[in-house]
């Protein structure tokens, strides 16, 4: 008996025109967690589908050897019935639908007769639900809990179908550090009750804490498993295997070139929530932002920090919006998007999917739309030869991975889309930027490029608002940090003085007030 | 370029030529014949007019317009009345596309501004000018006697005493004309952009000889019709709009992603109420030249012409989810079903047939497309 549950053994997958997988070769052990890594596009993904079954077999070549077996998936449902659950990056839960009914969306629990038995279902998602430690009644519909237990009922809706074998994609790439942690000691507890697990991830404190092994994939091919079962691994010990040379420093340096010019300025800004309009998402917040400057905002998912930056941004979120807004000293009042826009300030969504990007147009298109009259001559006639021009620069700059600019966006990898998104919002030449999560799902390669796309901002004059999850990203690149809570301004605090536990200290602080 | 990339490429236009001359040996070359060469555009005047601003609607995330059969009669029927009690042909104009204009924005403004969802808007508003129109009409039948409103559209251009009526020879000079024009632009920006491709080459000269041919058939029956004026216009003037200017980009964007659109600076609302705007103005001046071709209005005029109108968009290309297709796309889906409608009526196909044949046209148009896409798609 080998102790190996899962073998992949010469993995090849073609597109046309690119290799995806390249003998790509991945041993998961019978029980424990298997970290995966490698950049945006390496392939991890791919790999996964194969395994899945959501790229059949016959599409690709190699031998996948599942507790001894020879398997040949040709769908998912083929993986499943042997325990393989996949859970994928952007949830497969239907808002409208209840827990219980997204549980056993495809797999439902039948009376002899054959129809839905409701109590069955209900019984049987309250008790998988017990288990990642779900409080709500299996009736809540989706659409009524945070990302975080959506994550959660993903994994009781695995656990229901007997998993043996969980695939987990970039699980917390939108939860907070306190959701991420806890969802992460949920994976250690199932662990030592047998589960076997596949994570995807990019964050490497995470992979160094839950992991037991790790496989780095480079390229669409593997290159090393490291070992890490004192969870003591070295992070720059697997940037080196993932971006094959040593990153010196994870956040570029730039020179401090503040100046004492308030270039944007809140005071008092109120907000309520679009539908329920009594509730108060964001209460007399006020803050600056300096010419030069990277400021930083703090806080846990629901701090109000995107409905806030939203609201600046031409009222685009919120009803009842109260409180003064200045740039460069003088108040505006903005109607909408345009007009921020045309005043200089700009908001980078933090969903590029659903809020930042038409998917199916062109990287061209894309890059001048929050712009266009910058490309346009008489009559609004679009200048193509001019668009195309800047969208290469563009390209250029960002060094986004594409075959050309006429790409759809859609095809493109998660880090490339991102790096269109800011392109889009730096053709867009705004004084004040505000990126919200601005490294979301996107590997450390890409990361650095865009930490130094923000330096050379603020080096221009500019000045940044960067909302952010991820504590060190903010200690690593802001200069002031500004940390929310419920809606609440609750602190701010000079960087060099800021750190993670002084952070989190404020935050739970506020929570008894 | 692959052959199977070629006819993914150009598949309706290669599906377009195999129908056109399946019907051709069909009807033992009657449909090749001068006169119905002439009348194959004429007599889908409407379609491809309508076409134009459905795609519009369309684009913006697969909306329709099925209100625009009703307009185009109620448009049709107003003019015709301004004209039988003694209006000038210019009044009857007029109040044509005011009345269309009114229902653009009406239209526009509950679609864009309240949020009335375009299927239920439009469906009420089928049935809301149908009603108006018969009622313009008094439910009796309208014949439109104006001389200037009819020649304005169906009249031929004959040069006195150069053109008799068979022998127009200024349709085929300007043919010949168009055809070495279309040539000198096109290798003018080949070279502004650095080399001809054998394929480009190939692709004109086709086009080249479709025109020549064109203008030689209509040069054998009357010459060229005015209403081919009135309806080039139109596409484009549309085709420009939705290709080159901003304007037109902005419904590609919010069929493509509202929000991301919206949050971009771009107001979707006004994208909205723009392509239903648009629409109803298309589907009142397609009523001006259903009327003067008919040469008169009932109450039962343009019946299902929505439905013509929607179904040559997803023929030619457009995505039922909105946010891609074009105008060039969208007028060969339209003389595909005007070929088909044509070379069935020639052939003499019972009725019922003829529905048959176009729907499975449309399925067959739609699987393909939704097929072909998947296959080439995402990963």
């Amino acid at each position: 008996m080998n102790d190996y549950i899962l073998e992949m053994k010469n993995i090849t997958k073609e597109y046309p025109g690119v290799k995806a997988l390249d003998n790509v070769n991945l041993q998961v052990k019978h029980g424990e967690i298997h970290s995966l890594v490698g950049e945006n596009g390496a392939g991890k993904s791919t790999l996964m589908n194969v395994l899945s079954g959501t790229i059949p077999f016959g599409q690709y070549t190699g031998d996948i050897i599942y507790n001894g077996q020879k398997c040949e998936f040709r769908n998912i449902h083929d993986s499943e019935k042997l325990g393989i659950v996949i859970i994928h990056q952007e949830l497969a839960l239907i808002p409208e639908l209840t827990i219980a009914e997204n549980m056993f969306l495809g797999n439902e629990r039948k009376t002899a007769l054959g129809y839905i038995d409701w109590t069955e279902t209900y019984r049987a998602a309250g008790e998988e639900m017990k288990k990642v430690g779900l409080k709500e009644t299996p009736d809540v519909l989706i659409k009524d809990i945070g990302t975080g237990k959506q994550q959660l009922v993903e994994i009781a809706k695995a656990l229901s179908k007997n998993v043996k074998l969980l695939i987990l994609d970039e699980p917390t790439s939108s939860l907070n550090e306190e959701d991420s942690k806890m969802l992460l000691d949920m994976l250690l507890d199932f662990k030592k009750q047998g589960l076997t697990a596949i994570i995807i991830t990019h964050k490497l404190n995470e992979v160094a804490y839950v992991s037991d092994r790790i496989t780095v994939i480079r390229d669409g091919s593997t290159i090393e498993t490291l070992d890490n079962s004192d969870h003591k691994i070295n992070e720059e010990r697997i940037i080196r295997g993932m971006v094959g040379r040593e990153l010196t420093s994870r956040y570029p340096e730039r020179e401090h070139n503040i100046s004492d010019e308030v270039l944007f300025e809140a005071k008092d800004w109120t907000v309520y929530h679009p539908i329920y309009t009594d509730k108060c998402v964001v209460k007399n917040v006020s803050f600056k932002v300096r010419r030069g400057e990277v400021v930083g905002f703090s806080g846990l998912q629901g701090a109000g920090r995107t409905e806030l930056a939203m609201s600046l941004f031409g009222k685009s979120y919120g009803s009842k919006i109260s409180g003064k807004e200045f740039i460069n000293g003088k108040e505006v009042h903005l109607k909408n998007e345009r007009d921020s826009i045309r005043h200089g300030l700009a908001y980078v969504t933090e969903d590029r999917k659903t809020n930042g990007l038409v998917l199916s147009d062109t990287i061209a298109r894309n890059t001048t739309m929050a712009r266009l009259e910058k490309v346009t001559g008489f009559c609004n006639v679009v200048n193509e030869n001019k668009e195309k021009e800047v969208a290469e620069e563009y390209v250029k700059a960002m060094r986004t991975k594409t075959p050309s600019i006429s790409q759809d966006v859609g095809n493109l990898s998660g880090g490339n889309q991102q790096k269109v998104l800011l392109s889009k919002w730096l053709f867009a030449d705004p004084d004040v930027l505000i990126l919200d999560e601005p490294s979301r799902g996107i590997d450390v390669g890409a990361k650095y490029e865009i930490y130094c796309i923000i330096n050379e901002m603020v080096t221009q004059g500019k000045a940044v608002v960067m909302i952010s999850s991820e504590l060190p990203e903010l200690l690593g690149m802001s200069d002031r940090i500004y940390v929310m809570n419920e809606g609440r301004m609750v602190g701010e605090l000079e960087t060099k003085d800021a750190t993670q536990e002084k952070i989190m200290s404020i935050i739970l602080k506020s929570d008894k007030e | 370029m692959k052959v199977s990339t070629f006819i993914k490429k150009y598949t309706m236009v290669l599906a377009l030529f195999v129908v056109f001359v399946f019907f051709s040996v069909l009807t033992g070359g009657r449909m090749l014949l001068a006169q119905n060469i002439s009348n194959l555009l004429l007599q889908n005047a409407y379609v491809l007019v309508m076409a134009c601003g459905m795609l519009l609607c369309i684009l913006t995330g697969g909306n329709v317009d099925l209100s625009v059969g009703s307009t185009l009669c109620l448009s049709a029927a107003s003019a015709g009345q301004v004209m039988a009690h003694g209006g000038s042909m210019g009044m009857a104009i007029l109040v044509a596309l005011v009345i269309a204009l009114i229902i653009g924005i009406c239209q526009g403004f509950l679609i864009g501004r309240v949020h009335i969802p375009p299927f239920i808007c439009t469906l009420a508003g089928m049935f809301l000018y149908r009603g108006i129109a018969r009622a313009v009409l008094d439910s009796q039948t309208v014949s439109i006697q104006d001389e200037s409103y009819l020649n304005l559209f169906t009249s031929y251009i004959q040069i006195p005493g150069f053109d008799v009526r068979r022998h127009c020879t200024s349709a085929l000079i300007t043919g010949i004309v168009l055809a070495v024009l279309i040539t000198l632009i096109f290798v003018y920006n080949k070279r502004k952009n650095g080399g001809m491709s054998k394929g480009s080459m190939i692709k004109i000269a086709i086009i080249d000889a479709l025109i020549v041919f064109y203008g030689y058939k209509l040069s054998q029956y009357q010459g060229i019709p005015v209403m081919l004026l009135w309806i080039l216009g139109i596409v484009l003037i549309f085709g420009f709009l939705t290709q080159y200017t901003a304007f037109g980009r902005y419904f590609y964007a919010v069929g493509g992603n509202e929000k991301a659109t919206k949050l971009s600076g771009i107001d979707p609302r006004k994208v909205y109420f723009w392509a239903y705007l648009l629409m109803s103005v298309l589907a009142g001046f397609a009523g001006l030249l259903v009327s003067a071709r008919i040469g008169a209005v009932d109450g039962n005029m343009g019946n299902s012409y929505e439905m013509d109108a929607i179904a040559s968009c997803f023929i030619g290309g457009a995505s039922a989810y909105g946010g891609s297709g074009n105008i060039g796309g969208v007028m060969i889906g339209a003389i595909l079903l005007g070929v088909i409608n044509q070379g069935m009526s020639i052939y003499g196909l019972p009725d019922q047939w003829q529905y048959v044949v176009k729907g499975a046209v449309l399925l067959t148009a739609v699987i393909f497309d939704v097929v072909s896409n998947h296959k080439t798609g995402k990963s």
